[in-house]
């Protein structure tokens, strides 16, 4: 006997894991069905994922939303590289400067969101990617900086210590020993800043513009109308991107430790 | 390697901290400000307005036409509904969160790892998306609705647009939040001291009362807190699973920036919303504290 198994443990977890995924594979199957009504299954087809390719303002959504991925997640991924730098040693108030860093993991979006609206209407910043990227940005930190701390962390100085005592300077130091040997703790919060930004809807919502709108702020808006086989179609596709790189991420955080 | 000097230090920290700070930090103070002031003619603030506290007693009473204050519940309920819903969803997690973190923690290695994956993956999927998944299921012509309409004799159930069907959206969005600290508690865990309790003639209730939770309670309070602020906070659950009716306090924020385009009082119950988030977290750290010295 499992002394850690308690009566129904593994019956409640196998129930949970199907709360998890039945959705979401209900979601995937009506994504292939061919009628319209999308109640009744009739028969599989692409149709829907072909309708979406040839819509112009889901092309313009997807575009919109991959311009600002990247942007965040390459801005927020620097800063964070360097505030993870910086955090290396202990100081007096690191304390405090993680917990201003991690903010944004904890304020409800929704408050965070419409205060910005109001500083940017106030300094008079129009709506759209000008404003969203730096909003962007701004939450992504976290989830950059958590992953390329851990990895820092795991490191430990000896072997940089090695190279300075090898008479490299703190420039080829961090060049040839620190940067590889993090490379897969920045790819791991790139992705992870990337997938939170492509994903996100409530600061989109309210920062995003005429023209601006991402691939989530579209499917809210088109879920609004009425539930439609071809949201099921971009829903599957934003799904299937979503757990490819959360894979990735994962799979770069176990590398070569 | 050689430290840090204070001035590289700030120069590294420093732009990721200013980012936060203009971007988190300024808008906030903007926004408690604005709470303050009267809404705008065109756009969504009068600047130059006096500031009161108008949009706060606003929350409470409703102003009649001769200037007498009368009580109005409207407000209040949602933001009773805001703070039921998210303690529900809470006490739903932490008595599923259990269970699932006690039985991933006693897989095998590989089968944990596998574990981890399953119920982290759902977390970074989207939260739009997610929603939508349980209206699919949810809506009257569905499977699920008519499956309910057969056993249940007394005309057709409305299993959309009501507190149960955002109470399942919101578990659904943050149970994750729940399973993972729990299990990071249990992972560590000597197990061997398990097997001496039993050892020592403890039942499996004991066990469960005198080691478990116990072992558990960090985990607890840490996914109490990552799940009831998002919950309290959230906007997507309602929208999309709650209809028009059942509205949430993330709802009523963002009516006051869309189409009632009054942002003082939107800012007020953000206002409102940050500080019963600061509540709570504040009730958690003092709670902590007491529990420090016992051990």
């Amino acid at each position: 006997m499992n002394l850690r198994r308690l009566p129904f443990t593994r019956e409640i977890s196998l129930g949970v894991l199907v709360y998890l995924y039945v959705p979401v594979v209900v979601l995937i199957v009506y994504s292939f069905n061919a009628n319209r009504t999308a109640t009744v299954w009739t028969e599989a087809s692409l149709d829907w994922y072909r309708k979406i390719l040839t819509n112009p303002s889901i092309r313009n959504a997807t575009w919109n939303s991959l311009v600002l991925a990247t942007a965040a997640g390459i801005g927020s991924t620097l800063l964070a590289l360097a505030a993870a730098l910086g955090m290396r040693t202990r100081f007096r108030g690191a304390g405090l400067v993680e917990a201003v860093l991690n903010a944004p993991l904890i304020l409800p979006e929704i408050v965070v969101a419409v205060a910005t609206l109001m500083l940017f209407v106030a300094i008079g910043i129009d709506m759209g990617l000008i404003a969203m990227i730096p909003a962007h940005i701004a939450f992504c930190i976290p989830f950059a900086y958590l992953p390329i701390k851990a990895r820092l962390e795991g490191m430990g100085p000896s072997l940089e210590e090695a190279a300075q005592d090898l008479y490299a300077n703190r420039f080829v130091t961090f060049r040839r020993v620190t940067l590889p040997l993090l490379w897969p703790g920045i790819m791991a919060g790139f992705t992870l800043a990337f997938v939170t930004s492509l994903d996100d809807f409530l600061t989109s919502f309210f920062l995003s513009g005429p023209g601006s709108t991402t691939l989530p702020v579209y499917i809210f808006s088109a879920i609004r109308a009425g539930i439609t086989p071809e949201i099921n179609a971009i829903s599957t596709i934003m799904l299937i991107v979503s757990v490819a790189l959360v894979v990735t991420s994962f799979l770069l955080g176990k590398m070569r430790r | 390697m050689s430290a840090t000097s204070p001035f590289r230090r700030a120069g590294l920290v420093g732009p990721a901290l200013l980012v936060v700070l203009i971007l988190v930090g300024v808008p906030l103070s903007i926004m408690a400000w604005v709470s303050l002031l009267g809404r705008g003619a065109t756009i969504g603030v009068d600047w130059q307005s006096a500031p009161s506290f108008a949009n706060y007693t606003k929350l409470i009473w409703e102003e009649d036409f001769d200037g007498t204050l009368l009580f109005n519940p409207t407000y209040l309920s949602i933001l009773w509904r805001s703070v039921w819903q998210a303690a529900a969803t809470t006490v739903i997690c932490v008595s599923l969160g259990l269970p699932v973190a006690l039985w991933m923690s006693s897989l095998s290695r590989g089968a944990r790892d596998i574990a981890v994956l399953l119920i982290t993956i759902p977390f970074w999927t989207n939260l739009l998306v997610r929603n939508y998944a349980w209206l699919i299921i949810l809506r009257e012509d569905g499977a699920v609705s008519r499956a309910a309409d057969a056993i249940w004799p007394f005309g057709p159930v409305q299993l959309l647009y009501n507190d149960a069907a955002i109470l399942i959206g919101l578990v659904y969005s943050f149970l994750p939040f729940m399973i993972l600290p729990i299990y990071a508690g249990f992972e560590k865990f000597d197990w061997r001291l398990l097997e001496a309790a039993y050892d020592l003639g403890a039942n499996r209730r004991r066990a469960l009362t005198r080691v478990i939770v116990p072992l558990a309670m960090p985990g607890m309070i840490a996914g109490s807190m990552l799940v009831f602020i998002p919950s309290l906070g959230s906007f997507v659950t309602a929208a999309i699973l709650g209809g028009g009716k059942s509205m949430m306090l993330g709802n009523l924020i963002q009516l006051q920036f869309g189409q009632s385009r009054n942002w003082p009082f939107g800012a007020a119950i953000s206002v409102v919303l940050l500080a019963l988030m600061m509540l709570v977290l504040m009730g958690i750290a003092i709670w902590k504290n007491r529990q420090e010295p016992k051990r």
